[in-house]
């Protein structure tokens, strides 16, 4: 009896013995090494997988950081700069401090200011329907509002508004890019936050002529130049018949958005103008009435009535302005 | 009778102006022709505002291999070089000319006499017809003398004729057959010298059976052309199921007609030919069908490139006031217009114009795995599948499930009993792995 044990184990041990050598010597053989700063930065990430970054995963973002051996050049949008530092931390270098960014859409042809002319009976998709025809307005270049950018969102940050069927980006935005590579007409970009999260945008890429632009759309940029004309810092580019506000150069000054004859220009997050808020710039609250809530929300800084008080003037001819063109409709 | 073996619909015909004579319309007042009516890049403008040209004047120049002049419908002054908007809403350069009188351009013969004698040699004729901006006028626009050039080492046994014209409602190419026949039957010897070939097959619907008869009176007199009555099948006006229809031989996928020695053209183009070589006259006007079910005359017109639709609805006695959706082309494959202004190119061959109650969609139900789209997919695709990944994105499936072969004749939408937009949503993939392929050539 106590023969049978005996054999058992010691045939067994041997069988380990032998297991075990073989394994040491193939295990040295097929060896990989891996860095184990590469879990070590990828615990740190956000694991949304998003691939706003630009590569396929956290995973892959963490191995491409550690190959490099920089952080110049990388940048996570979800977690933004927090986790960079954090990311630099365990790398044991100093991350750059990216801007945060947002994405900004940059049409304002809502069912109001761009009335339906045709009915599109196709399939509720933006790249689809971008192949087929230019849009219900007319507007060739403007928002179809069928969606694709609510789709790619993993955020849930932006949402075709049922009323505009204008998409709305909300505070979730982590710039990951995904809508604006989604969006057919390109009319999606990522601006930074901007100080106190207010930005000023020209909110239309509409490339055509002033006259046959403003036809199809009320909030038409028509390539005026008023803007680029009043701007103090060079931040305002003109190009093909349209504004472009460069958010690098911008200092927020304000002064382009009360001279835009059409409303095209939007700013966010600004307190109210102080002279006549009720009575102030009607077609942009109807154009975006989102909008002039968020900026309500706002409490008016010291800081920022002084600046009001700079632009009082051409905010009261605008008003005028706005008034005129009312009565002449 | 015969017709092509796999898949295939029948719509109905509903060719309600198959007994109008073509009509010449009355000159418009101004024109618009867009300079990129053709397959390929768009051509070079060579004149410029304020100039005066004559009817058959070189306006734009064809830039590149795959490209097509284009010629001057009109005489009179060129009022602007702009972008208009086209048939689907986005803006395309065009020349704008406002018209004054119609002066030909001397060296173009405008008598209605026939002439018989071919002159020219083959590498004559495929120059000419080059020079003449002819394209294919089946819908495609394909330059047509690209056609002609055969290859080295590939042969050239038949010529195929489409006479076909399957898409329910139209009638240009029925019209054209009946009236011009001989004039055409001179255009197919022309093409025929122009590729060496000793055989023409003509393969015409059975639901034109005065046409059939015409042609087969008309074709004693030509060596070398029949005429095959072909079983009433949809889309058997695509070159693949015609050749298959007539000759039994199948196109290989991806392939060109050219692999099963076959070189495929419309009716309308022969005509064209005949006139570039005959008469010196460019391709400059075409038939277009106006039609409807509530269209108070449906009218098969003669008209010049460039005349805008709405002139041409005028002409058929007007707008019904029924109309929900105005199509350029026929019912199966057409796109519908987004107004009117738009002008008729080198590739309309008709308007049609639906009542309000046939034009809108049916609600979509759940796919029932029927399996009707893939009975009746005239490729072998499965249209379920390939939509399905568009709709999903993956678009290496679509790509890998041959989507490129798909010839979007819509017959899986028009047979689908869910009411799915199959042909919408493969058109999508189609459009997205063509980019991708484009892009993976280049590098």
């Amino acid at each position: 009896m106590n023969e049978v044990i005996i054999y058992a184990v010691s045939s067994l041990g041997v069988l380990a013995i032998v297991a075990a050598v073989i394994l040491y010597f193939v295990a040295q053989k097929f060896k990989v090494f891996e860095d184990p700063r590469i879990d070590d930065v990828e615990e740190v990430l956000p694991s949304a997988n998003c691939g706003g970054c630009g590569y396929a995963g956290c995973r892959a973002f963490a191995e491409a950081i550690v190959k490099e051996g920089t952080l110049e050049g990388f940048n996570c949008p979800v977690g933004g700069s927090d986790i960079m530092v954090d990311v630099g931390k365990v790398m044991g270098m100093e991350a750059d401090m990216a801007e945060p960014q947002i994405a900004v859409v940059r049409c304002s042809g809502s069912v109001v200011n761009s009335p339906a002319k045709v009915k599109y009976d196709g399939i509720s998709n933006c790249a689809a329907a971008a192949t087929v025809f230019s849009g219900e307005g007319g507007c060739s270049f403007g928002c179809l509002g069928l969606g694709d950018c609510e789709v790619s969102c993993d955020f849930d940050a932006i949402h075709i508004n049922p009323e505009t069927m204008l998409p709305e980006v909300t505070a979730n935005c982590v710039a990951c890019n995904a809508c604006v590579v989604a969006c057919p007409k390109d009319i999606i970009e990522l601006r930074n936050v901007g100080k106190k999260e207010r930005r000023i945008y020209v909110a239309c890429v509409n490339e055509e002529k002033g006259a046959p632009a403003k036809k199809n759309c009320d909030v038409a940029c028509i390539g005026c130049a008023k803007c680029f004309k009043v701007c103090p810092f060079d931040a305002i580019e003109m190009k093909n018949n349209r504004a472009y506000i460069d958010f690098e150069k911008c200092k927020l000054c304000r002064k382009c958005e009360p001279v835009c004859p059409t409303n095209a220009i939007h700013e966010i997050n600004f307190p109210l103008r102080k002279l006549k808020p009720e009575g102030e710039k009607p077609a942009a609250k109807k154009a975006a009435p989102a909008k002039a809530a968020v900026a309500e929300k706002a409490a008016p800084a010291p800081k920022a009535e002084k600046e009001v008080k700079k632009v009082e003037e051409p905010v009261a001819k605008k008003d005028s302005e706005t008034k005129e063109n009312e009565e002449k409709a | 009778m015969k017709t092509f073996k796999l898949g295939g619909v029948h719509p109905p015909e509903n060719k309600l102006s198959a007994q109008a004579a073509i009509e010449y319309l009355p000159l418009p007042k101004q024109v618009i022709v867009p300079i990129g009516q053709h397959l390929g890049a768009p051509a070079t403008p060579v004149v410029k505002k304020g100039d005066e040209v004559k009817v058959g004047q070189l306006l734009a120049k064809a830039s590149g291999f795959i490209s097509a002049n284009i010629h001057s419908p009109v005489s009179g002054k060129v009022f602007k070089i702009d972008s208009v908007y086209d048939s689907s809403g986005y803006r395309k350069p065009s020349i704008i000319i406002n018209v004054d009188g119609d002066d030909w351009l001397e060296n173009i013969d405008k008598s209605k006499d026939i002439v018989k004698d071919i002159k020219l040699s083959n590498k004559e004729i495929v120059d000419k017809i080059n020079e003449m901006g002819v394209v294919g006028l089946g819908g495609a626009t394909f330059p047509s003398f690209v056609k002609l050039m055969v290859p080295e080492g590939k042969k050239v046994e038949y010529l195929v004729i489409n006479g076909v014209e399957c898409e329910p409602y139209l009638t240009s190419d029925h019209r054209l057959m009946l009236e011009r026949g001989e004039e055409m039957m001179i255009g197919i010897s022309i093409l025929m010298k122009g590729l060496n070939v000793e055989k023409a097959l003509i393969g015409v619907e059975n639901n034109k059976p005065d046409a059939i008869e015409e042609l087969k009176k008309l074709a004693k007199n030509f060596k070398g052309v029949e005429i095959h009555p072909l079983k009433v099948q949809y889309p058997q006006g695509g070159e693949k199921q015609l050749i298959q229809a007539i000759t039994g031989r199948e196109v290989p996928s991806g392939k060109l007609p050219l692999e099963v020695g076959c070189v495929v053209n419309n009716v309308g183009t022969a005509l064209a030919v005949y006139e570039a070589i005959q008469k010196n006259k460019p391709l400059i006007e075409r038939v277009v069908t106006v039609t409807g079910k509530s269209v108070k005359k449906p009218s098969n017109f003669m008209v010049r490139i460039g005349t805008p639709v709405k002139e041409l609805i005028e002409a058929a006695e007007g707008l019904p006031e029924d109309t929900g959706k105005i199509i350029n082309g026929g019912p199966m494959m057409g796109k519908a217009l987004l107004n009117t202004d738009v002008p008729v190119v080198k590739g309309t061959s008709g308007i049609l114009i639906m009542p309000d109650k046939e034009s809108k969609r049916g609600d979509t139900s759940n796919c029932i795995r029927c399996a009707k789209c893939v009975q009746v997919c005239p490729m072998g695709l499965e249209p379920v599948y390939l939509s399905k990944t568009s709709k999903l994105q993956m678009f290496d499936k679509v790509e890998a499930e041959r989507v490129m072969d798909c010839i979007e004749c819509g017959s899986c939408s028009y047979t689908c009993p869910a009411n799915i937009p199959l042909l919408d949503f493969i058109r999508f993939g189609k459009n997205k792995v063509g980019g991708i392929i484009r892009n993976r050539n280049k590098k």
